[in-house]
């Protein structure tokens, strides 16, 4: 189980990045932590010509604060965020990814890029309303994260383009939680939610739901958040809105969990995470 | 197919090597570097046998390609400790039975080291879920874990020993 | 672990590993860590289809590509005279045995069947080439479901015209006049569905063809049997063969094989004239290397109002996979042997029909037949004891043999050697305070958690020989199953031990020193222990079935005993006392009474080797034994399990495990418990997390580690583990074996823990693999039907 040949340069510049990639052509590909794509690769699922490898790129790592958001390189490890509470949901979401080996190589760059439908911090993206940038021979563009995922794997991100940075919102004053549900703690969400709560005493003044696994792509539970948004953060009206948590999905159905076992797991994950974010 | 220069510090030693791209780290430290004791379990990432130190954290081998460490430092399970100068850690394996087979037990000795590394006074919870990456068939973890209490100089919550 | 005195000996201490100082410092040697001189590399070509036939294969891109030194197909090992073997052949039963090649001749039968083998120069470019052999098929009907297939077309083989393999039954009593007795009759489904063995270690093998000698390294339990068959497919004599298991990263019965790998390299060798080599990839262990289980069983079990058991029946249909391998059809009745459990039942009867289907053969995996056994006999219990509003503890006790009756008889004729089953009960409910317990679950179920408390009292068959009984006249393995040791006692006193078992994690050496450096006075640092090569040490039978130390060691016993008579005889001349006057104390050999004046046993073996022995003895001082015991060795315990079940997900944790054994004797308490430990993985793994599952087209959804779910350390408690000590009387040292047990008696507790926890919510049973998902429909059904 080894990958296919292929090329390899490791540019010392964003500018001589995005030119072999696109001197590469549609089978160049970047190359972050590699814990996507080298997976895939030795599985021979993916069987790139050029490799691309982004770590002698200056700029791309580290965490700032600026103003009421948090800039963040797109090489920055899980394992650095995990480790940086400040950050809230994102912290959270990514202590909880595969397990410490894993998380001290794949970047949060390679994971938005990449969009697996069942990575952790995508859904998390959402709801922190997160921008990315991205660079190409064009020039440079924002997307936010609502416009990121398009499909299952499949992201705004163009061929020949670099995600250099995420710009995420600082929640100050949010409450925050992440509910994954897996069968051990190494694994991939079978479903998973992130909720951040604004509360004003015991009112909800603003909630966000983000769901992991539901669809292709990740989601935000709106007919949930709408149902609490306003309200007393009863546990009963907590219950209520979470059961609304997986209206309009439609998740496929595999081995481990049907279409029906996903949805029940939204609702009640989506019901202890914004139970949880009370506390936190 | 090209071949591109790879210069790796290993266990203190440098060594420059010309290496097809897709060498995995793995495979250049077993292969080209006749380090053994870096094992392979699995082929998804899964198994941590492959456990190695990137820079003093803990990475999967498997999962790196050797041109990806180029001009790092990377210590194994032979840097690790010798012999007549062990490890804490392996000595606390040795003393534990914290290795039957003994073939998890390098990406498991690794692994624990790092975590102690960062953390050196671990709960029992905090062990097990730096180990999540890492299997082992035969000790059901208990030995393990005790082990990598034992070398932070704490006992495990068990009942009975 | 509560048996706190340290003895005196070495026996029965914890004592830390000889064998580890090279493991821990990454200096082990496995065999994908060795490379020889000239060596090329292999690797398969494996069918994506589940049942095809093969039209064409085009080898010749393959073959084309920079490095590669050959491609063989199965038309190419035409020398090769017979198909992989199978060894067993129960005296009076049909067993249908299709042909099964190391490399498939027209057709493949499951996903990973072998067609091809790629020869190369190193591990990268024939895993490329690989993908160059171009095979056509013309695919088959699939049969998945052993049910369907033990009904009809379409067959796995289709010159047998079935998919049956065998029938056998071994009945005691009469079931259905026990039923008559019963007051309550209950009836299962049992589901013991597949698993994989999963060493981290996959299999590997090194194969050195020299004119006239061929050298195999294999990552196998075996290596005797292994030399034996490749010396009779490969026509050379056995003599010639020598067959090496070095480092070993686990077995768990996957490696008690003969596989078509092994012989391919050996030929390949031979006609290329170098060594080869092939490294197991995990996705190819978990699609080809032989799985475990998969069992579909009716159980019936009969009862008075008091709890007394009248009757057991089970019906096993039993899911061999494609073909039979070395021991398959044999696994099952493993199982039977002890179908009565721990139990006094008149009326017991197994009933075993095997079928083939399209997926990859089973085997033993640990505890073969015997977790099978036991979780139908546990969780039946539990069933029948919920029937009759009785305590699961209660009627365990109502039902134990009691221990005045060892050594006892079943009612089908197995003889239990020792046992004390209250004694390990007693133990258990030491550590578990079951009112306390029921107060609390009470408590937490208005709270909304469903906690649940399950046992599992079991004793299990093991300690594989004694060949009388295991042999072609009775149950019918075509093979001895003594075992042998050799002691030697080197001129300097250092003592090197030959043993026939071929441990791969198990710490042999670490106990087997124990055992020699008592009885010769020794200090267990100067005795080496030798294994794992046919070229050295007398024949042996190798390691599983919990068989190393029952067996194993009591061949180094006797072995090094002999050793020891000839010391006394050489001591009492040199002392001019009476041989049955010198005992070993302190070191040394010595007259009773006057312990100063004594040799140690390096003056012993400087008198043997300089050849100034006794008249008429032998110079040298080096003994040989082969020992092939009376009956097998039937350990014991009583495990419980506390769970927590999220009623509203269905996840299952562990929250306590506790294991009382009695493996008899201890010979090194750190090694029972370890062997404890890792065994109770293997049942909690299977019951909560493990699975191998096809689907309807034969295609492996459980393919990797990803979906092959093996339990990490933070999905598992600490584990309780306890002992009492009844000794066997089959043996010298009074020892049983201790390797399997925990697998045997985990799923049991783990699902009757489940059970419990579950029962408020209207679930009454429910079949592993008792995944999220499972739970939680039948906690769905069960509130549905309530
Ligand atoms: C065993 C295992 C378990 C895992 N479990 C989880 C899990 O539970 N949850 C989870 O969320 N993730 C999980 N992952 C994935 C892990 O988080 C990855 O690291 C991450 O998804 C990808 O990050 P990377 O830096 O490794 O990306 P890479 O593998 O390097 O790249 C992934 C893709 O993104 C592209 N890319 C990378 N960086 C950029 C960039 N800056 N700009 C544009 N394109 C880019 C690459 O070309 C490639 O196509 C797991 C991985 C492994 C190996
Ligand atoms: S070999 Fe690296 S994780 Fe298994
Ligand atoms: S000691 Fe054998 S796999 Fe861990």
């Amino acid at each position: 189980m080894i990958p296919a040949e292929f090329h390899y340069t490791a540019p010392e510049s964003l500018e001589d990045a995005i030119q072999a990639l696109v001197d590469g052509g549609e089978d160049a590909k970047l190359l972050a932590g590699g814990h996507s794509l080298i997976p895939l690769m030795k599985l021979r699922l993916a069987a790139p010509s050029l490799l691309v490898d982004l770590r002698k790129v200056p700029g791309l790592h580290g965490i700032e604060r600026q103003d009421g958001a948090f800039r963040v390189g797109a090489l920055t490890p899980h394992r650095k965020l995990e480790f940086s509470p400040e950050l809230g949901i994102v912290a959270k979401v990514a202590a909880v990814i595969a397990d410490p080996q894993v998380r001290h190589r794949g970047t949060i760059g390679g994971s938005l890029a990449h969009g697996d439908s069942a990575s952790d911090l995508p859904a998390a993206m959402l709801i922190t309303e997160a921008e990315v940038t991205l660079q190409g021979p064009d020039g440079q563009r924002s997307v936010t994260a609502a416009d990121l995922f398009l499909d299952y794997m499949t992201t705004a991100v163009g061929e020949q383009e670099v995600l250099t940075e995420i710009r995420l919102p600082a929640l100050d004053g949010w409450g925050s939680s992440y509910h994954k549900f897996n069968r051990r703690s190494e694994d991939w969400a079978m479903v998973a939610a992130c909720a951040v709560v604004k509360a004003n005493g015991s009112t909800c003044e603003d909630v966000r739901i983000g769901l992991t696994n539901m669809a292709a792509v990740p989601l935000r539970a709106t007919a949930a958040e709408d149902a609490l948004r306003g309200q007393e953060l009863s546990p009963e009206n907590i219950a209520k809105a979470a059961e609304l948590a997986a209206e309009g999905t439609d998740p496929p159905s595999d081995l481990n969990a049907s279409t029906e076992y996903k949805k029940h797991l939204a609702r009640v994950m989506a019901r202890r995470a914004i139970a949880d974010s009370l506390a936190a | 197919m090209s071949t591109v220069p790879v210069r790796l510090n290993v266990n203190g030693v440098k060594h420059t090597l010309e290496v097809e791209p897709r060498l995995l780290l793995v495979h250049a430290l077993r292969d080209k570097l006749a380090l053994t004791g870096t094992h392979v379990g699995c082929d998804t990432s899964n198994c941590g046998a492959c456990t190695v130190h990137l820079n003093g954290e803990a990475v999967k081998s498997c999962t790196m390609l050797a041109v990806q460490a180029d001009g790092e430092e990377v210590t194994t399970i032979e840097g690790l400790g010798t012999e007549d100068d062990l490890h804490p850690v392996q000595e606390a394996f040795w003393n534990n039975h914290g290795l039957q087979c003994g073939y998890c037990t390098p990406g498991m000795i690794m692994a624990g080291a790092a975590l102690l590394a960062e953390n050196p006074d671990p709960s029992e919870t905090e062990v097990r879920h730096a180990l999540e990456g890492n299997l082992c068939r035969c000790t059901g973890y208990h030995n393990i874990v005790k082990s990598i209490l034992d070398a932070a100089g704490r006992s495990s919550s068990e009942v009975s020993a | 672990m509560s048996v706190a005195e340290q003895p005196s000996g070495n026996v029965g201490k914890v004592m830390r590993r000889k064998e580890d100082p090279p493991l821990i410092t990454g200096k082990g040697r496995y065999v994908d860590d060795i490379t020889l001189p000239g060596m090329l590399w292999a690797s398969f070509v494996r069918s994506p289809e589940a049942h095809a036939t093969i039209t064409s294969i085009d080898t010749s891109a393959a073959a084309a590509r920079e490095g590669i030194t050959a491609v063989f197909t199965g038309a190419d090992m035409t020398d090769v005279p017979a198909p992989l073997p199978m060894a067993w052949a129960p005296p009076g039963v049909q067993v249908n045995n299709p042909e099964h090649w190391a490399l498939a001749k027209d057709a493949v039968k499951h996903v990973g069947d072998p067609v091809a083998v790629v020869i190369g120069e190193d591990r990268y470019a024939v895993q490329d080439a690989v993908e160059d052999v171009f095979v056509d098929y013309e695919p088959l009907p699939v049969v998945v479901d052993p049910e369907q297939a033990i009904a009809g077309e379409p067959f796995v083989h289709d010159s047998l015209g079935t998919n049956r393999v065998h029938e056998w039954s071994l009945a005691g009593g009469d079931v259905e006049a026990g039923f008559a007795e019963a007051d309550v009759v209950v009836e299962r489904r049992v589901v013991n569905h597949r698993i994989a063995g999963a060493p981290i270690e996959c299999r590997g093998v090194i194969a050195e063809y020299r004119p006239g000698q061929l050298t195999l390294y294999s990552a196998t339990q075996v290596p005797h049997f292994v030399r034996l068959f490749m010396a009779l497919l490969l026509g050379i004599g056995e003599d010639r063969v020598r067959v090496i298991a070095p480092d070993v990263g686990g077995g768990f019965g996957q490696k008690l094989q003969v596989y078509g790998e092994e012989l391919v390299a050996c030929w390949a060798s031979r006609r290329l004239g170098v060594p080869v080599k092939w490294t197991e990839t995990r996705s190819e262990n978990m699609s080809v290397a032989h799985q475990g289980r998969d069992q579909i069983s009716r159980v019936r079990m009969g009862a008075k109002r008091d709890g007394t058991i009248t009757a057991f029946h089970v019906k096993i249909l039993a899911d061999f996979g494609a073909y039979n391998m070395i021991l398959t059809p044999l696994i099952p009745s493993l199982g039977a042997f002890v179908m009565g459990g721990c139990y006094k039942i008149p009326n017991v009867q197994t009933d075993i029909v095997g079928v083939f289907t399209n997926k990859c053969p089973t085997d033993a995996i640990r505890g073969a037949g015997r977790p099978e056994a036991t979780q139908m006999i546990e969780v039946t219990l539990d069933q029948v004891a919920h029937e009759l509003d009785m305590d699961p503890v209660e009627i365990r006790r109502r039902n134990f043999i009691p221990a005045e009756d060892f050594p006892a008889a079943t009612a089908t004729g197995v003889v239990y050697d020792s046992g004390n089953y209250d004694g390990t009960l007693d133990k258990l409910l030491e550590h578990v305070d079951v009112p306390a317990f029921r107060a609390e679950q009470e408590k937490l179920r208005s709270e909304g958690v469903y906690r649940g408390l399950g046992f599992c009292t079991w004793t299990e068959i093991c300690g594989l020989a004694p060949s009388r009984v295991t042999g072609p006249a009775g149950v019918g393995v075509q093979a001895g199953l003594w075992e042998s040791a050799m002691i030697r006692v080197h001129n300097t006193g250092a003592v090197t031990v030959y043993t026939g078992t071929s441990p791969h994690g198990q710490g042999l050496d670490t106990a087997f020193a124990q055992i020699v450096a008592d009885k010769l006075g020794v200090d267990p640092a100067v005795v080496e222990v030798v294994h794992g090569d046919t070229a050295i040490g007398p024949e042996g039978r190798n390691t599983y079935g919990s068989r190393s130390l029952a067996t194993g060691g009591e061949a180094v016993c006797k072995a090094t005993d002999k050793v020891v008579e000839k010391v006394k005889q050489i001591v009492a001349a040199e002392l001019e006392a009476a041989p049955e006057d010198i005992e070993v104390a302190g070191g040394k050999f010595s007259v009773k009474g006057s312990p100063d004046k004594g040799m140690a046993l390096a003056d012993v073996a400087g008198v043997a080797y300089i050849g100034a022995v006794p008249e008429g003895m032998e110079p040298g001082l080096e003994e040989t034994n082969f020992y092939d015991p009376e009956n097998f060795v039937f350990p014991f315990g009583a495990h419980a399990c506390i769970v927590d079940v999220d009623a509203e997900t269905g996840k299952v944790k562990v929250l306590r495990y506790v294991a009382v054994d009695d493996c008899g004797n201890p010979v090194n308490p750190l090694l029972i418990d370890g062997q404890i430990h890792g065994g109770v993985v293997h049942g909690i793994g299977q019951a909560l997390y493990e699975r191998v599952h096809y689907d309807a087209d034969g295609q492996l959804v459980t393919g990797t580690f990803v979906d092959y779910a093996l339990a990490t350390a933070a999905e598992l408690p600490n584990f309780e583990t306890d002992r009492t000590i009844t000794p066997s009387p089959v043996n010298s040292m009074g020892v049983k074996g201790v390797g399997e047990a925990g697998t045997i008696a985990a799923s049991a507790a783990v699902t009757n823990a489940v059970i419990d926890a579950l029962r408020p919510l209207g679930v009454d049973y429910i079949n592993m693999p008792l995944t999220p998902m499972r739970v939680w429909e039948a906690i769905n059904e069960g509130s549905a039907a309530s």
